[in-house]
């Protein structure tokens, strides 16, 4: 090791408490950094939205145009395709590897605000999720869906999936906070099958029966997908929008509210 | 002001009271030694000390700061590398150490100097700008080390700092830390189960068994304890026959038995050694080795405990300087 270092002991600390932006950018900027480091993440998580989103098409698309049910099937696959792009995408599995190799103690040595471990890695999810709806958008466009509402409504169309997908993103990171399992967090995917496929995935509203249809009343997705779909075919439709919003508010407040539980409830254990 | 202070600390865990009652009292620019085996509660201390557990009772200060009541001010004045060094191998080691300026919210500047400084520190070379998985064990600890030193810390913790470290790498993170406190004199708490590294390292050590400090002094202090010399006999045959055979001589006054081990401290050692051989020869009981030497803080830890610190405490025990051993007979 080297002898000229200047290691000091200081006449006052040199470290201090920053703003809550610079403590926010500081865990963004690491979590973005490994957003692009694990590609890998990615490739998988890019074909079970085109792959649903072809096998739909092949499979229902003649059948629910020639029957009258929905006018353009791909336009109305699209939003769903969206959904599956980015739901359950998240930084939960590197923050339990934070947690099992210690990184998350040294954090919370650090003066960093609390909260911020959270939200740091919320913008590295908001990265994520444009980074994957982005290609899925394309291939709508190639495969000739167009937007009633033009080229801010497709911008539209992105921000209103990734708010989605950053809503939901609070479950994963309330398991892995909650148990530091990387088991525990890659079986949260469980949860998106219920969110994904009771609701309006294949038919509109008013074609689903039963309890189906009720639970698809209360499930936010379906509010979500209507958002999504008036951007696509009906224009600037402001009450479809701002319920699906709401749904999606309501969901981020209470998979968030988990997750913060489950950080204070880490923070006190630890 | 006191760099570290504990009054009737304590953290229990369900029922296991990992830490019972600890008192410790440390001067700013010292170096102590936190010296227990696995399970001892050392750990379970560093945690609270650093902010990272609260007690159950008690109290502490660091830095002048209530470890429960004031964290957050406790965070500022000290730097942590744990018991395994904490850092993401995705990221490379110039941009941990960036991140963890930022962290300690250095201005820009301070950043780019304090990296330069630990960087030399850390003597990694073009390595720093690969990605950490790629780092040997060493090298993960010196960027560990680095990190922890960032933000230029009063007070310094290292919770087992060499723990699986080759020899080599061991002593490059020996003078490291000997120099962080004899020439800037940082305050620092090492928590250890080498003995050698207590007895190397530390101006005073204490010695923590089932959570509790069984004692604590300077090395020389703690060893000079037991005596200045220090006669080990390992025998085959009945301990209690051969304890009374040496009792019986009148230079000695007392004799500890450790299963198949006695020793007796003695001001002489060479002069009684002799006398202490003739004696096991004349009770019957089979030697298998005499030792003469000065005692070790294994020998304090044995003392205090009741039980060997290191499962081969004679070899880790000792260090060139204090032990003289004298193989007289086996």
């Amino acid at each position: 090791m080297s002898t000229t270092t200047d290691t000091a002991v200081p006449s006052g600390p040199l470290a201090h408490r920053s703003s809550i932006v610079h403590d926010l950018a500081t865990v963004a900027q690491r979590a973005i950094r490994g957003v692009f480091r694990e590609p890998e993440f990615f490739i998988p998580a890019l074909i079970v939205p085109v792959f649903f989103f072809i096998v739909n098409v092949g499979a229902l698309q003649d059948f629910t145009e020639q029957t009258g049910i929905i006018t353009d099937f791909k336009a109305f696959q699209l939003p769903v395709s969206i959904v599956f792009a980015v739901t359950g995408v998240s930084r939960a599995s590197a923050l339990v590897t934070d947690i099992q190799g210690g990184y998350f103690d040294r954090l919370l040595l650090t003066p960093i605000r609390r909260p911020t471990l959270l939200l740091g890695l919320m913008a590295a999810d908001f990265v994520s999720v444009v980074m994957l709806a982005v290609p899925v958008l394309m291939l709508g466009l190639v495969l000739g869906v167009r937007f009633e509402t033009g080229v801010i409504g497709m911008l539209v169309f992105v921000a209103y999936g990734a708010a989605w997908g950053l809503a939901f993103a609070g479950f994963p990171y309330a398991i892995a906070l909650k148990t530091g399992n990387p088991a525990a967090v890659n079986s949260s995917f469980i949860l998106f099958f219920p969110f994904a496929f009771l609701t309006t995935t294949f038919l509109p509203k008013e074609a689903l029966t039963g309890w189906l249809s009720t639970v698809a009343t209360y499930n936010p997705v379906t509010y979500v997908l209507d958002g999504l779909r008036s951007l696509i075919s009906e224009g600037w439709v402001w009450e479809s929008l701002a319920k699906g919003l709401a749904a999606t508010f309501a969901l981020m407040v209470l998979s968030f509210g988990l997750a913060s539980a489950a950080m204070r409830g880490r923070i006190k254990s630890s | 002001m006191t760099a570290i202070e504990a009054r009737d600390l304590r953290r229990t865990f369900g029922d296991n009271e990992a830490v019972a009652g600890i008192d410790l009292t440390i001067e700013p620019g010292e170096m102590y030694g936190f010296l227990g085996p696995n399970g001892a509660g050392k750990s379970t201390m560093v945690r609270m000390l650093c902010t990272l557990l609260r007690p159950t009772s008690g109290s502490a200060t660091v830095a002048g700061f209530d470890v429960a009541k004031n964290p957050g001010e406790v965070r500022l004045r000290i730097g942590v590398a744990l018991q395994d060094a904490s850092i993401d191998g995705k990221q490379t080691g110039r941009e941990l150490l960036h991140t963890q300026g930022r962290l300690y919210g250095l201005k820009r500047d301070d950043i780019t100097r304090r990296m330069t400084d630990v960087i030399d520190l850390v003597d990694i070379g073009t390595a720093i700008d690969d990605r950490v998985d790629s780092y040997s064990g060493g090298m993960k600890r010196r960027l560990d080390l680095a990190m922890s030193l960032i933000h230029r810390p009063e007070i310094l913790f290292l919770d087992e700092p060499t723990t699986g470290l080759d020899p080599s790498s061991r002593a490059a993170v020996w003078a490291e830390v000997r120099r962080l406190n004899s020439e800037f004199g940082m305050t620092i708490f090492l928590t250890t189960q080498y003995l050698e590294e207590a007895d190397e390292l530390a101006d005073r050590v204490g010695i923590i068994d089932h959570g509790v400090l069984q004692t604590e002094g300077t090395p020389t202090a703690l060893k000079r304890s037991i005596g200045t010399d220090l006669i080990v006999a390992e025998v085959d045959g009945d301990t209690a026959v051969a304890a009374a055979a040496i009792e019986a001589l009148p230079s000695v006054s007392g004799v500890e038995v450790h299963g198949n081990e006695l020793s007796l401290a003695t001001a002489d050692g060479a002069a009684v050694i002799a006398a202490v051989a003739v004696a096991l020869n004349g009770c019957g009981v089979p030697v298998r080795a005499l030792t003469l030497r000065t005692p070790t803080l294994d020998d304090v830890f044995l003392s205090v405990t009741g039980s060997h610190l290191a499962p081969g405490r004679n070899t880790s025990a000792s260090t060139d300087e204090e032990s003289e051993t004298q193989e007289v007979a086996s």
